[in-house]
């Protein structure tokens, strides 16, 4: 049975999903999927707590030995991300049990339990697999289930960035095929594995240059790297707010994996760095993204869209860790990786609670509401502060770790942009809490309160986390630097 | 001579940069979605060509022939072709919820519909009510 855990880790949401259309009571639908969430969950620490004792798992598909069958390895990285990305799944879905009621009507509740478990299906098997074609198949699960999350939102608008969203992924996903396929036609081996190793004997053909780059320009879509982040910012709005929160906390991060995949198992950080000047555009990208975008936070009227512009934000200061190009630099990516996941879940199931009570995501609406929600949006400065990066949140372990990075490298300008940019998200939280907290309250309607438990709970967890996590940091860093030195010593 | 013997690759690139075009010139929703089919069949072009040899035959193995055709990019392809009409299917499916919700499906007349939402959300947050609002339709008559 253990043997089998890396395939049963896909397969059982994705089991779990046809079978959420016959449980036709949206009652019942919701705890089967919560039941299946929680099932990838217990797979998830098993198998990070087995590749923290015994080393990289290997599981070949069907027996099929690599590299002509699909082989799916898990190491310190995808187990860690594994871990994220199901716990993330099950906490959502914890709070989705009372807060989706408010949002879908009755008849769409086991279509979105079913595309939902679809999306983490897709989202785990991209961490699983170690063969390029097997991820662009993940992608494209996980892709076209979040399309259908994202349409099922209220507002007409989530319908036009659904679609926005379909056409720039599917170009991105469809610039991976031509990527995988181009290194394909020079080696002859989809094998990540494979690859790494017959890359290098075909390094000075132009066609493993195109690749790279198709490569790249595609994940760096998916994953809404600044200037390719226009699908994110209504996406994020428009859906479901159980749909944004899972979202948030886990597709863009996968889609980071992969492009960290990709450099450092499959291409090599130096060759990525002598044939294409990776550093200096992702450091240029970094920037000026966190920037744009955390300026273009200070101005949003819509809460949800405001965190979702903070997301882009947040995913420039990933990218800048990872152009730094030391192991150290590494450990931060994944580490604001990891803890920007616990900030935005809650946040974003913060607000989910708001629009169950208020029925609306507009800043103005939250006016005065801190006396009358007051745990949740306690939940939500807290998480502003997380973002800002205060000290004893988990923003500050990997704001500190982004800039011990920079300072490594004597890229003290850099570090002061950051700084700076921090002040930024100063701006935008405060916004909030000036309107939840100092402004009188718009509309009059008493019954407004706190959601009920089964949201405050999830909230919560997340809450706690981002402090606990913040404070004790030796699951976090510890795994974060031991798969940053894996990757960077060379062994996959 | 080179540049004639390569032409799979050559029709792949012209297909392909037809649909990008068509995916960013075109204001219509579903010519877009033409385009982005046209796009994606140019990579199954590019895969199908990929695996073949000249003279040689589908890999069953018999003594009359020694020069086999790779029938692996083939099936990846078979998978890219279902994963593309899901694309379609869904892509489809959302121009026929937005024609229903919008009443158009030209990406321009969408977007002043939705300037417009977003004109009166703004003013409704700076303390005006709806119906005392200015909408956009308003001022252009």
């Amino acid at each position: 049975m253990i043997d089998h855990l890396p395939i049963l880790q896909v397969v059982v949401p994705l089991l779990g999903a046809p079978l959420c259309i016959l449980v036709r009571n949206p009652r019942a639908v919701g705890l089967f999927a919560l039941l299946v969430s929680t099932v990838t969950l217990l797979i998830s620490c098993t198998l990070l707590q087995q590749v923290l004792l015994n080393g990289t798992l290997v599981y070949a598909l069907g027996g099929w030995a690599a590299p002509w069958g699909i082989e799916y390895r898990i190491d310190y990285l995808n187990s860690y991300l594994l871990l994220l990305v199901s716990a993330m799944g099950a906490i959502v879905l914890v709070a989705s049990q009372s807060s989706i009621g408010g949002e879908l009507p009755r008849n769409r509740h086991m279509l979105f339990y079913t595309a939902y478990l679809l999306c983490l299906t897709g989202l785990l098997g991209i961490l699983c697999t170690g063969d390029a074609f097997n991820v662009f198949v993940f992608l494209e699960i996980s892709s076209l289930s979040s399309y259908t999350l994202i349409s099922l939102g209220n507002d007409r608008r989530a319908l036009t960035a659904s679609y926005q969203y379909l056409i720039m992924g599917t170009i991105g996903a469809t610039f991976i095929i031509i990527g995988v396929g181009l290194m394909y036609m020079m080696t002859g081996t989809l094998n990540m594995y494979d690859l790494a190793q017959r890359l290098p004997e075909v390094h000075n053909s132009k066609t493993v240059l195109s690749a790279i780059g198709f490569f790249i320009v595609g994940v760096c879509l998916k994953l809404a790297l600044f200037p390719l982040h226009l699908w994110l910012p209504n996406a994020y709005a428009f859906a479901p707010s159980i749909a944004t929160a899972f979202l948030a906390a886990t597709s863009t991060k996968v889609a980071i994996y992969v492009l960290i995949r990709f450099i450092f198992s499959v291409v090599g950080p130096v060759f990525a760095n002598t044939v294409l000047p990776l550093q200096e555009i992702f450091v240029v990208l970094g920037v000026s993204g966190i920037f744009a975008t955390s300026i273009s936070a200070i101005y949003q009227l819509n809460i949800k869209r405001l965190f979702a512009y903070s997301s882009v934000a947040q995913i420039g200061y990933m990218i800048l860790a990872l152009a730094i190009g030391t192991p150290l630099g590494l450990t931060a990516t994944l580490l604001h990786l990891f803890n920007h996941a616990l900030m935005k879940a809650a946040l974003f199931l913060a607000i989910g609670g708001v629009v169950y009570r208020v029925g609306s995501a507009q800043l103005s609406h939250f006016a005065g509401l801190g006396r009358q929600m007051p745990w949740t949006m306690a939940a939500i400065v807290a998480g502003g502060l997380s973002l800002i990066g205060v000290p004893l949140t988990v923003g500050f372990v990997s704001k500190w770790y982004l800039v011990l990075a920079l300072l490594e490298n004597g890229w003290w300008p850099l570090t002061i942009l950051v700084l700076i940019s921090s002040l930024l998200a100063v701006i935008y939280v405060w916004r909030i809490v000036e309107w939840v907290y100092f402004s009188s309250p718009r509309i009059m309607i008493d019954e407004v309160k706190d959601p009920p438990l089964g949201q405050l709970v999830p909230i919560y967890v997340l809450v706690i986390a981002n402090f606990y996590l913040g404070i004790d940091t030796s699951l976090t860093v510890g795994v974060s630097k031991k798969a940053a030195e894996m990757l960077f010593g060379g062994v996959f | 001579m080179n540049i004639l013997g390569l032409y799979n690759y050559w029709i792949v690139v012209v297909l392909m940069m037809i649909g990008f075009y068509v995916v960013i010139a075109h204001e219509n929703l579903i010519k877009k979605l033409v385009g982005l089919s046209i796009f994606q069949t140019s990579v199954f072009f590019f895969y199908i060509s990929m695996g073949k040899i000249s003279g040689a035959t589908a890999p069953i193995l018999d003594e009359q022939y020694q020069l086999y055709s790779n029938p692996l990019p083939h099936v990846l392809i078979l998978t890219a072709i279902v994963v593309g009409i899901a694309t379609t299917a869904m892509g489809l499916a959302l121009v026929v919820r937005i024609q229903e919700a919008y009443g158009s499906i030209e990406e321009h007349e969408i977007q002043d519909q939705d300037t417009q939402d977003q004109m009166e959300s703004r003013l409704e947050a700076y303390g005006f009510r709806k119906k005392h609002a200015l909408s956009v339709r308003d001022l252009d008559e």
